[in-house]
């Protein structure tokens, strides 16, 4: 559990080196870069050179074939193609992804408050039941969510016998069940490190707000609010992240009318085979990400996530 | 009247929070029920009438299920051996050291993590089939070793930055040799931040798709099991090793709860 708080938040810390010792400077300047190294190569290796050769992969002239092998090129019309042809997806995911991560914030920083602030000895009980999901399969807890949503299962049969609800309404295959799963598979994404922050907050500066008559909400727009807004931006970006990528959640709980661009790439490169296309694609769907992230780090005016 | 509103007043936000806790559990709840529950027909996700014990008893009564399960297991734990290995080496190079290049270093770290998976995979794939690396078991272990690896530094690192340096000092001073105080201060302190990096190195191993999906050639990991029966029916023993898997999990990270709060006991009744 440990282990998930510092992902989300112990990214930032810098972290103080003791001063070098006297002796032996020497070695002391090359072992971090002799620590650095398996490590480090395996990234440049297996992360780094499939991304700037994606990049190329891109530009590559369409009218070759993953048999007949493809021309290098400068092709940009690509990006211009795979806009065109898939804009849609591309909006869809940004604004599902957006969608999810705001009912995660709005329902995740409540349980993270009650965790961090009122759960005393029960705290770390509810820390593991917040993790408790990722301990069974992603795609099959997914699933559950079919039979949970399912048209004759009994939670869409109790909507429809509410008032103004029609005998047609259904979840499954709709945009809702799609975000449903979004926030359910993202949601400890934003909880742990609103925990993180939320627990390190002083109790003595909320009484203090309230010695000085300040309502409830005063108290959280001011003191808790800005106090925990680093957790808060990690929150966002570690829950916006992967679930603009995913379509698993797509594919399982939607139609194709719910497809997101993750679904896209994914069927390019293994059922169309058209890797150039599906390159740009993963480029778009990387800078739309970038570029939401820059835009919304700069707003939120934390420049500790990086 | 006003003491029910006080009373409301200081509960409403742990209320809220169990709420949401049993949004977390509902599909939890379900998977335990599904695997109690025979369906009408091979594609029917409902629940029928028809409750039976017949998946417990026979979990690996559906072809293919147990080798997947296998081949999950042994690749969690490969890529785990060695995510943790190289990770913590370069958890001690960044929170121990100051050096040039720090910064691109924590920029290559953390980049994996802000990538979303269907671009790791699919860039991978490509790369694997430009260099024609046959896909299989291996290139699913490297695959899963580059994206646990920015986890283990992070969580490691988080655990070092924590450490009193002066422990190692005193060690130091205490005529131990460096090897000697790495061994004897050092590395016993890390040590549950290393296990927390494991054990988090293997649930991502083992739940990957994604990433998997796209490397993995014929191999059929447990996930992609479970995906690829998807089109024909799931089998209803997927929710009987789903519900294991949550057990056991549950287990372990209780035991080692038990065993954190019992050690601090003992500090504080030693103090």
């Amino acid at each position: 559990m440990t282990a998930l708080i510092g992902t989300a938040s112990g990214g930032a810390a810098p972290g103080t080196p003791p001063e070098a010792a006297p002796v032996a400077r020497n070695r002391r300047r090359w072992s971090p870069y002799l620590l650095l190294l398996p490590g480090g190569l395996w990234l440049l290796l297996f992360f780094v050179l499939p991304s700037v050769q994606l990049a190329g992969t891109s530009l590559y002239d369409r009218s070759g074939s993953l048999e007949t092998g493809y021309q290098q090129g400068f092709a940009f019309s690509n990006y211009l193609d795979a806009i065109q042809a898939y804009w849609p997806h591309l909006l869809r995911s940004a604004v599902y992804a957006g969608i999810a991560t705001v009912i995660c914030l709005v329902i995740g920083y409540p349980l993270a408050y009650a965790i961090a602030q009122k759960a005393g000895r029960w705290r770390n009980l509810m820390l593991v039941c917040v993790i408790a999901p990722f301990f069974t399969t992603f795609l099959v807890r997914t699933l559950a969510w079919k039979s949970i949503l399912s048209d004759n299962g009994a939670l869409v049969e109790f909507l429809r016998g509410l008032p103004l609800i029609g005998d047609d309404f259904r979840l499954l295959a709709t945009p809702a069940a799609v975000i449903c799963g979004l926030v359910y598979n993202f949601l400890p994404f934003m909880v742990l490190p609103l925990y993180a922050s939320l627990e390190r907050l002083d109790g003595r500066l909320l009484e203090a707000s309230r010695d000085l008559y300040a309502t409830p909400v005063q108290t959280f727009r001011k003191v808790t609010l800005p106090l925990s807004m680093p957790g808060v931006v990690a929150g966002t970006l570690l829950t916006f992240i992967p679930a603009a990528g995913d379509y698993i959640n797509a594919e399982l709980l939607g139609t194709p009318n719910q497809y997101m661009i993750g679904n896209v790439i994914d069927s390019s490169f293994l059922v169309r085979l058209d890797y150039p296309l599906a390159a740009a694609l993963s480029f778009l769907l990387m800078a739309t990400i970038l570029i939401m992230v820059f835009a919304y780090v700069r707003r939120a005016g934390s420049e500790e996530v990086v | 009247m006003s003491r029910f509103w006080r009373w409301v007043a200081d509960h409403w936000v742990m209320a809220v929070g169990i709420l949401v806790l049993g949004y977390l559990f509902l599909p939890i709840v379900f998977v335990f029920l599904l695997s109690l529950n025979r369906p009408t027909n091979r594609l029917s996700y409902d629940l029928s009438d028809d409750w039976t014990l017949d998946y417990w008893l026979h979990p690996f009564g559906t072809a293919g299920l147990g080798e997947a399960l296998r081949l999950s297991i042994g690749i969690a734990l490969l890529a785990t051996l060695v995510a943790v290995v190289l990770g913590t080496l370069m958890a001690f190079a960044m929170a121990r050291h100051r050096f040039r290049g720090r910064g691109a270093a924590n920029v290559l770290i953390f980049l994996p993590m802000a990538t979303p998976e269907v671009v790791m995979g699919s860039s991978l794939l490509a790369l694997f089939v430009t260099l024609q690396v046959p896909l299989g078991f291996w290139t699913v272990v490297v695959a899963h070793i580059m994206f646990c690896l920015s986890f283990v530094v992070v969580t490691v690192k988080a655990r070092l930055a924590g450490l009193d340096p002066h422990l190692q000092e005193a060690a130091m001073d205490l005529y131990a040799t460096e090897w000697a105080t790495f061994r004897k201060v050092t590395l016993p302190l890390v040590m549950p931040g290393i296990a927390a990096a494991a054990l988090l190195s293997l649930s991502l191993s083992f739940d990957d798709f994604i990433i998997t999906n796209f490397n993995s050639g014929t191999s059929v990991t447990f996930p992609m099991f479970v995906w690829g029966s998807a089109q024909r029916g799931i089998p209803r023993e997927v929710n009987v090793v789903g519900t294991a898997v949550f057990l056991v999990a549950f287990v372990i990270v209780a035991l080692v709860q038990l065993r954190s709060r019992r050690q601090a006991k003992a500090l504080r009744a030693a103090a």
